[in-house]
């Protein structure tokens, strides 16, 4: 069954490895829903974050030959109940609408927005939050208006993860002990094998 | 790609020799510290061609051509090719030199063959001057984004100081764990500027890159336990026995738990084929046994290998009543294709030496009669009259048979791609490990004339063989200049049977015998081989084929024989696509 996944990279600074990741999914056809780049809670160290819906044994497979690249540390793959994740989305509308129709504002309110530039001719509105909240406000703003839309990649938190600094010391290490070198049939072999 | 550069201005003075120590900071150029790192790793075989972008190497390369030797090839797939040969009889890292823009991409097959076949390479390309990538320069490529897929890993130099550790890098990366194709581009003032070089220091870790996974002990308990219990064991092993030095090893296993073994096509010679234990060859044009008895196992023991579809034939058909164990040293090969039971992720030099120790010493008497039973059906009905032919005209494999009796199972024996390439691994008898070079995975025609030229380098005491159809050999007939300038002493044998025969076998079985372009006319190869200085000559009929063959293994350097075979002879047995191994046909 498919669904909605989060896939987090820990990888080091290196120019062409966006593609070398991305190439990964677009060679098996997987249309990737969001991905973002950012510095992660190590410096020098970069963190991939890329949504896909797919099934869990595609997550997984991908999962493999991401983490097979050199550069690549660690990639983990997540359900939405594993992370804590947001969206940012700015709206721009025509001031006048604004001012003229105070319904807007209380549907502002309701969806959490704000306002965060304020002109004669235009407003820009932000809200962060999941795709249905931003998608909300579009569905508000519409009827007023809407001139511009974007919206940013998700960033998540994986609820269960402890950071990648003990981690990151490790693969340092020549010999990185078992528990690090993780993998899931190495971690959950007694699903995996009985006898 | 040869071109007269015009940008380049260089002083004549600033020529540096080549530094003998580098314990002491000294000044030398880009160019000189790729070869000073060729030196520490061991390279002394260069495939390459010059060109704009890679002139300064080239001249660099001018002062080193006592310590490092260069093969001029006749094109940069070649030099690839020829490099992948070298790796493959050798064991060592191939290096290939090439220019950028076309010199670069003609390197493109080449990698995505070695990628697939796991060959460790390191391939240099010049490319323009750092200030004009992007603005379609002469010759300007964007190699590292054409060759990003189809390398282990790839690198732009731009900036001469980082050279010395990037091309450590690049030979770790090439030659460990799972070994495949690294590329190096050098912009053209990267080659060109000096800087303090403090010496060369070998790479043997990267905080990102864990080439040898450790291994845990339980997961070997539980392998060697389904062992002990199988009643109908099965052990199919690929390349990766081969490319982990295991041959030993992975004999004492089979031979300690009584266990029958079959290969896949680049598993081939890992294990003497006469070995008793050796029951054949798997996959799409395998023997009948292994294919059959794959969905009669009860434990079916994956070594090195990576379950390609034209070894599982159709998946959800494949081996399903079998505890499957898989051992390899890539995680993204275990679960891939084939769900294991147990997986034993590692390097098989130290796993199977564990499973050797926890598995009882057994025969399976009855379960070996099995595949001999399957073998003797197959003698009769594909293999008798393949190798014993009662018709005019010539077979593959009475060629092969011949071959090996006269060879005696020692020589290197290189393959192109079609059916001669499934008539010789399915006949070829091998003594020796590293001994049958094919191009696997990517299936890349034009292979064996330079990969030959790249093994005889590789191991110059061995005789190398190339076999080749007539639709294979002219997509690289210009490396029969490479073999004439380097006096290189190749064999090469054409089998002919004036067809792209594997495309026009597929047609008549499966299109209604409607043969659309697979007449290919072929030269006058004996000509064609004799303007090139290379002896030759053409064997038509079964009479003159044993002293054929006879005189090119005797004949002092590089020879080629062409055997006109039968047209439309078919490789039998044969697993059509999309169908399950145990629908395997004879005829």
């Amino acid at each position: 069954m498919k669904q909605e996944f989060t896939i987090t990279v820990y990888t080091e600074n290196q120019i062409g490895l966006l593609n070398r990741i991305a190439i990964i999914f677009s060679r098996r056809k997987i249309n990737i829903d969001s991905m973002n780049t950012s510095p992660s809670e190590i410096e020098g160290i970069h963190r991939f974050t890329i949504v896909i819906d797919e099934t869990e044994e595609v997550v997984r497979k991908v999962c493999r030959q991401i983490e097979k690249q050199v550069e690549v540390l660690k990639a983990y793959f997540n359900t939405n109940d594993e992370v804590v994740w947001q969206e940012m989305a700015l709206y721009k509308v025509s001031t006048d609408e604004i001012v003229e129709k105070v319904k807007v504002e209380r549907l502002l309110r309701e969806c959490g927005a704000r306002a965060i530039a304020i002109r004669k001719d235009f407003t820009v509105f932000e809200t962060t939050g999941h795709r249905e909240e931003t998608n909300k406000l579009i569905k508000a703003l519409e009827p007023f208006g809407l001139i511009e839309f974007v919206r940013s990649a998700r960033i998540a938190i994986i609820k269960e993860s402890h950071g990648f600094h003990a981690k990151l010391k490790e693969f340092e290490q020549k010999e990185p002990s078992e528990e690090v070198i993780e993998n899931e049939f190495l971690n959950q072999q007694e699903e995996v094998f009985s006898m | 790609m040869e071109t007269i550069d015009i940008i380049e201005k260089k002083d004549p003075q600033e020529k540096v020799t080549p530094v003998e120590k580098a314990t002491e900071t000294v000044s030398i150029t880009g160019s000189q510290a790729v070869l000073e790192a060729f030196i520490a790793e061991g390279v002394e075989t260069i495939f390459g061609y010059p060109g704009g972008a890679i002139m300064p190497i080239y001249d660099a390369l001018y002062d080193y051509h006592d310590k490092i030797k260069h093969i001029l090839v006749r094109h940069e797939q070649g030099g690839i090719h020829a490099g992948q040969g070298f790796a493959r009889a050798s064991g060592k890292t191939g290096v290939v030199f090439a220019t950028s823009g076309p010199g670069a991409t003609n390197l493109v097959t080449g990698l995505a063959d070695a990628m697939i076949d796991s060959t460790p390479l390191v391939c240099i390309t010049g490319q323009v001057y750092a200030h004009l990538l992007g603005t379609d320069a002469f010759q300007e490529v964007d190699v590292i984004n054409i060759t990003t897929p189809v390398t282990k890993w790839n690198y732009q130099v731009t900036d001469a100081t980082e050279i010395p550790s990037v091309l450590a890098k690049a030979f770790y990366i090439a030659g460990t764990g799972r070994p495949g194709p690294v590329l190096i581009d050098i912009t053209k003032n990267a080659q060109l500027q000096k800087f303090d070089y403090e010496g060369y220091i070998k790479c043997t870790h990267i905080r990102s890159y864990r080439p040898k996974p450790i291994v845990r002990k339980n997961y070997v308990e539980q392998a060697a336990k389904l062992i002990n219990e199988a009643k109908k064991p099965f052990v199919i092993f690929g390349q990766g026995i081969i490319l982990g030095n295991a041959e030993k090893e992975f004999k004492a296993f089979i031979e300690k738990g009584g266990l029958p073994a079959a290969w896949t096509i680049l598993g081939l010679s890992a294990l003497p084929t006469d070995h008793p234990q050796n029951v054949g060859m798997l996959g799409m044009h395998g023997n009948y046994g292994p294919n059959v008895l794959t969905n009669e196992c009860d434990v079916l023991i994956a070594v090195g290998m990576r379950f390609d579809d034209r070894v599982t034939g159709r998946l959800d058909k494949y081996a399903k009543q079998a505890k499957v164990i898989h051992l390899d040293i890539d995680p993204a090969e275990i679960d891939k294709n084939v769900k294991s039971t147990v997986p034993v992720w590692g390097d098989c030099k130290e796993t199977l030496p564990m499973l050797t120790q926890l598995i009882e010493a057994k025969q399976h008497p009855e379960w070996m009669a099995k595949f001999n039973e399957f073998t003797q059906k197959e003698i009769e009905v594909v293999i008798k009259n393949e190798l014993n032919p009662t018709t005019d005209e010539l077979t593959m494999g009475e060629v092969i048979k011949i071959l090996n009796e006269l060879t005696n199972g020692d020589a290197i024996i290189v393959t192109d791609v079609g059916q001669h390439q499934m008539v010789t691994c399915r006949y070829a008898k091998f003594n020796e490990t590293k001994s049958n070079i094919t191009s696997g995975g990517a299936g890349t025609m034009g292979f064996a004339l330079p990969a030959a030229i790249g093994a005889k380098f590789g191991a110059p005491d061995r005789t190398v063989v190339a076999i080749i159809g007539d639709g294979g050999v002219q997509m690289t007939i210009q490396e029969l200049g490479t073999i004439m300038q380097t006096s290189t002493d190749v064999k090469i044998l054409i089998l002919n049977n004036q067809f792209l025969g594997m495309v026009r076998q597929w047609q008549q079985l499966f299109h209604d015998k409607r043969y659309s372009f697979v007449d290919i006319e072929s030269p006058d190869y004996v000509q064609v081989a004799k303007g090139y200085r290379i002896d030759g000559q053409r064997v038509a009929e079964r009479a003159n084929l044993k002293e054929g063959l006879k005189t090119m293994l005797n004949h002092n350097g590089a020879y080629l024989l062409e055997v006109m075979v039968g047209k439309e002879n078919n490789v039998f047995p044969m697993v059509p696509q999309g169908c399950s191994v145990a629908e395997i046909r004879l005829s």
